[in-house]
This record gives structure tokens, sequence and C-alpha cells, in this order.
């Protein structure tokens, strides 16, 4: 069997997530093809080739893919998908965005979000924002399939692929790229990261999110929000951990001032170890957490981050 | 302009769902159900397109059996202005559920195409995509604003690291995020003129499309459970736990 896997990427890094798409394919079993689309993405085509597992990279370097606009890069796959009874990509936004695209071209339906590989046709994955967990097998000959990455163990790095150029250029021609607003951020991607601190409503405003930083810089951590902070203009939405916005499994996550609604808990209760700072003893938060501090996190904060 | 908006029933999202004994699926009877929250926020973009004099009509559509009249009900008080209801009893895959609606986009030609990102049941986040690609169409997934200028439509989409802003040839496919507007409260004379606006029931079976399932659904398991830790008194044991018990920081 072969497998074609999507790698993720913004032209100069390979994500890190990718090297748990490639677990999961290699779960699936089978010869693994990874393919960067993308636009002056050499970097990206170097660093694919060392993922191990991995026997050879294909390097769509063109124009076209420079924002890897759904229209263009799901024709692009399409054309490819000829020579793969699998083609799997990581649930991130680019890959939720033009997978179920590349499924409808290829009149078959998608299998999306697995979190493990049961054999080559079946698969585990949550439903109900993880309040249930179903096995479900595919019918359809090929397999479209999305990865939660924070199922599967990374792969290493010292790998040596074969790198071949594609030539084609797919535009579809009925989509532009106007603008990104892209949250700069010195810290690690909230999906990579092994500390994630994330604050909620209890924080009050956007400016108290300072209080976090300190605590982050020490541990490495990325910072995240909950939808209700994320909601009342805190900080930006790509913040967001939860059902609707990034699911993350850190070795350690601290929620700060979160009471722990199921639309939150979907996003981290896969975390190794989580700790709560919440001044309400009641908070749903404190049922999943392995560490819970009832505090005022305005005195909780500095004096954590003055003994960490 | 006419905008299509698709709408699906599902377990209202206040309701902690159960999985039954048997493993079958999850337990469904007698719970409250409702129109998908990403799907309101559809209908209620719509339905400020047509206030904005953009759209001209807004139609609601939903594939299954009769109950889903109910939320089609609720997208006519919210503002639609007709519905179609597409009846099977059948459970369908997204991609047939794309295929019955690419049916109705070619009756009923719209320009905009505003589904909900994905339905909190099933969670696969699909069919818009899926529809996009049955028509051809170009997309707008995860939007948080949506312009129509002209023969264009603009639309801003929640990206993992931020927003990202494309342009799109109309007619287009425009998916919702949940930032991209509050939906309002249907009035009590709306809910009561919803009652007379005009509702057309069709049969999936009878658009001549081959809905087989494409998946299996093998099992139905409770997550994991955590169990609850402890309380620690002090910052100083939290860090002396983390260190020591957990060996999560050093």
């Amino acid at each position: 069997m072969s497998i074609l896997v999507f790698a993720e990427h913004d032209n100069s890094t390979l994500k890190a997530e990718t090297l748990k798409t490639v677990a999961a394919a290699q779960a699936i079993g089978g010869d693994i093809t990874l393919l960067v689309a993308g636009y002056n993405c050499q970097s990206v085509v170097d660093a694919a080739s060392k993922v191990n597992g991995v026997s050879k990279v294909l390097a769509a370097d063109n124009a076209a893919y420079e924002h890897q606009l759904a229209e263009n890069v799901s024709l692009l796959v399409t054309e490819l998908a000829s020579d793969y009874e699998h083609i799997v990509a990581t649930a991130l936004t680019t890959g939720k965005n033009f997978m179920p695209r590349v499924a409808a071209l290829l009149d078959v339906t998608q299998i999306s979000d697995i979190i493990a590989v049961e054999s080559s046709d079946t698969f585990v994955r949550p439903i109900y924002a993880g309040n249930a967990i179903a096995t479900v097998q595919s019918l359809d000959s090929k397999k479209v399939i999305t990865v939660r990455s924070t199922g599967f163990d990374a792969v290493a790095t010292d790998g040596n692929a074969e790198i071949v150029s594609l030539d084609t250029a797919t535009d579809a021609g009925n989509s532009s790229h106007v603008s990104d607003e892209l949250t700069k951020s010195e810290r690690p991607d909230l999906g990579a990261a092994g500390v994630v601190i994330s604050g909620g409503r209890g924080m009050q405003n956007g400016d108290n999110f300072k209080l976090l930083d300190g605590i982050a810089d020490k541990l490495g951590a990325a910072i995240g929000a909950s939808r209700a902070a994320v909601d009342a203009g805190f900080v930006p939405n790509d913040m967001q951990v939860g059902q609707t916005g990034k699911i993350v499994a850190p070795d350690l996550y601290i929620a700060v001032g979160i009471s722990g609604a199921i639309q939150h808990l979907a996003g981290m209760k896969d975390s190794k170890i989580i700790v709560a700072i919440n001044k309400d003893p009641e908070a749903p938060i404190f049922q999943v957490a392995d560490y819970g501090i009832v505090a005022d996190l305005f005195d909780a904060l500095p004096e954590l981050e003055s003994k960490l | 302009m006419k905008v299509l908006v698709p709408i699906k029933r599902v377990i209202d999202y206040n309701v902690k769902v159960r999985v039954k004994p048997d493993n079958s699926n999850v337990d469904l009877a007698n719970v409250k159900m409702a129109i998908n929250p990403f799907c309101e926020i559809a209908v209620e973009e719509a339905v400020r397109l047509k206030e904005a004099g953009t759209a001209t009509e807004v139609i609601a559509i939903s594939i299954g059996d009769k109950s889903c009249q109910e939320q089609l009900r609720t997208a006519l008080a919210l503002g639609a202005d007709r519905a179609i209801q597409i009846e099977t009893s059948e459970s369908l895959d997204s991609l047939n559920i794309a295929k019955l609606l690419q049916k109705i986009v070619e009756e009923e030609q719209p320009q905009l195409v505003i589904l909900g990102k994905q339905a909190i049941d099933s969670d696969n986040n699909q069919t818009g995509q899926m529809l996009a690609a049955l028509t051809g169409m170009p997309q707008g997934t995860f939007a948080s604003e949506v312009k129509v200028e002209g023969d264009k439509v603009n639309v801003t989409r929640e990206v993992d690291g931020g927003l990202q802003t494309v342009a799109l040839n109309l007619p287009a496919i425009v998916t919702t995020d949940l930032r991209l507007n509050e939906p309002r409260y249907a009035s009590l004379p709306n809910i009561m003129k919803a009652k007379r606006k005009p509702l057309d029931v069709k049969a999936a079976a009878d658009f001549g499309i081959d809905l087989a399932p494409r998946t299996k659904l093998l099992k139905v398991t409770p997550p994991a459970e955590r169990q609850a830790g402890i309380i620690v008194e002090t910052i100083d044991e939290l860090v002396e736990k983390l260190k020591n018990e957990a060996k999560v920081i050093s």
C-alpha cells in the first residue's frame, strides 16, 4: 500500500505536527510519500526529506500554492491521488480546509480527526466534542483522512528521503489571497509546546494576560485561552483552546481562571498533567485537574512566577 | 442575490451526551434537540445580508426526517424566507449530504451558500468543502467576516496563526466560525409568522443519487475518564509536586 501525507508548513518551517501525522501513516502501514506544496519552500522540502519513515518527498514549489488555497491544493492532491490508497493530512486549518474537497473530487467521504488506527480501513475518532469515541470503518476504495496529531507520537528526523520536484501548477482561478493578519509571538506553537498556560474569563481583561508571560518565559510555555476569554475580546482567536479552537496535549497544562466548560475540556483533557488555579472551589476544571489550587489568580500568579 | 443556508438538527449543546450501554451509538432518546450552533450563525449571517440589501432571498434547507422541520421553522423565525426539507430516515455521510445539496444548488442557483463549519454531533467539518468541490465553487471556511463586493466576496478566515482574508468569485461557499456574529433571538411575532412561511418537502430518493453509506460505525464508547487529582494548599506545595511527583518541571 502507498500513503500520501500532506506536509503542514508556512513556506519556511515544517510544522512539528506533521511528524505525528507521519506516525499515524506508519500505523496504517505502507510506503509513505510526503507532499510539500508551497512557494519558495526549499527549506521545508529539505526538512521533509529528513522525516523518518518517509521514502519520497514530492516538492510542488509554485506561486499557485503560496497561500495553500483550498481550490488549488485540492486539485494538485486529487491529481496525485491515483497512485495512493490513503491520503492523509493533519487536522490543522490547512488540512481541514482542503481535504474534504479532495475527498469529494475523488467521490469518497472523509474520516476526520482520527486519534488512533485500528487497521488500514478502520479508525478511531472523537465525536460530540470528545464526549464519545467512535470506531469507524471506511467503505470507500480510497481513504481520505485527517489526523488529530495529539493522538500520535512524533517520528524522528534523521531520515534521508528522495526528493522529486513536481512542475505541475494547478490554479483553479476562482479565488485569491488578500492578506494575512498573523499573531507574532516568540513563544512556541500552541499545538507543539510541551507546556501550555491558558487564561480564562477570570483574567478579567487582556492586559492581565501579561501575568502569564513571566511564567511562560520560565517554563518555555505557549499561552492559550478559553473561548470565554476570546469571545470577551481579551485575546485573539488563534489562542483559543477547545473543541472549536486548538486541541492540545502538552506534558503540563496550567488553566488559570478557567471554569472548565465541556467545550474547553475537549481541547486539553489529554494533557499529561493538568493544573487548575481558580478561586471557585466548585469549578468543574478541578474534576479533571491533577493538582488544583483554590486561590485568587492575582495572588497566585506572581507567587508562582517567583517560585519557579 | 439568493442565499442558501443548509442547517442540521443536533443535540442541544448544553446536553451532556451519553453512550448507549451496548456501545452501538450515543443515546438520543428524549434528548433536547436544537439547530446546530454554527448553522444558527449561518442563518443569522444570511439574514443580515438580506437586511443590508445585499441578499434578496434566504432559503433554509435541512436533510432528515420530519423532526428537522422544527429547526427549519426556527430558521424561518430568525428571518429565512422559505425552507426545504429533504426527507430521509437514514443518517447520511457528509458526501451524500453534499450531493443532495448540490442538486438544490443546481435548482435554486444561489450566489452564496452559507453553512456551519461543523456539526457539534459528528464533528466532521466536511460538508461545506465537499459541496464547494462538487459545484466547482471557491470556499471561505471558518469565516469571521463576510463582505460581498460586486461579483466577489471577501472572507476573513480564522486560521492557526491568526486571520487570513481571501477573495472568492461568486457564486461561493462560506462556512461560519464562532465569531462571525451573535445570532438574534426569534421574537414571538416572528415565530408565529414563521408558521405560515413556505416549507417544501422533497424525498431524498427522488434525486437519483446513490446514497449508499460510505462508512460503517462499528462502536461508540465513552472517553477515558480523567480522575480528579488533589487540591494543594500553597504555591510552594504545587511547585514541589510538579517537580518531584509529576516531574514535569525542573
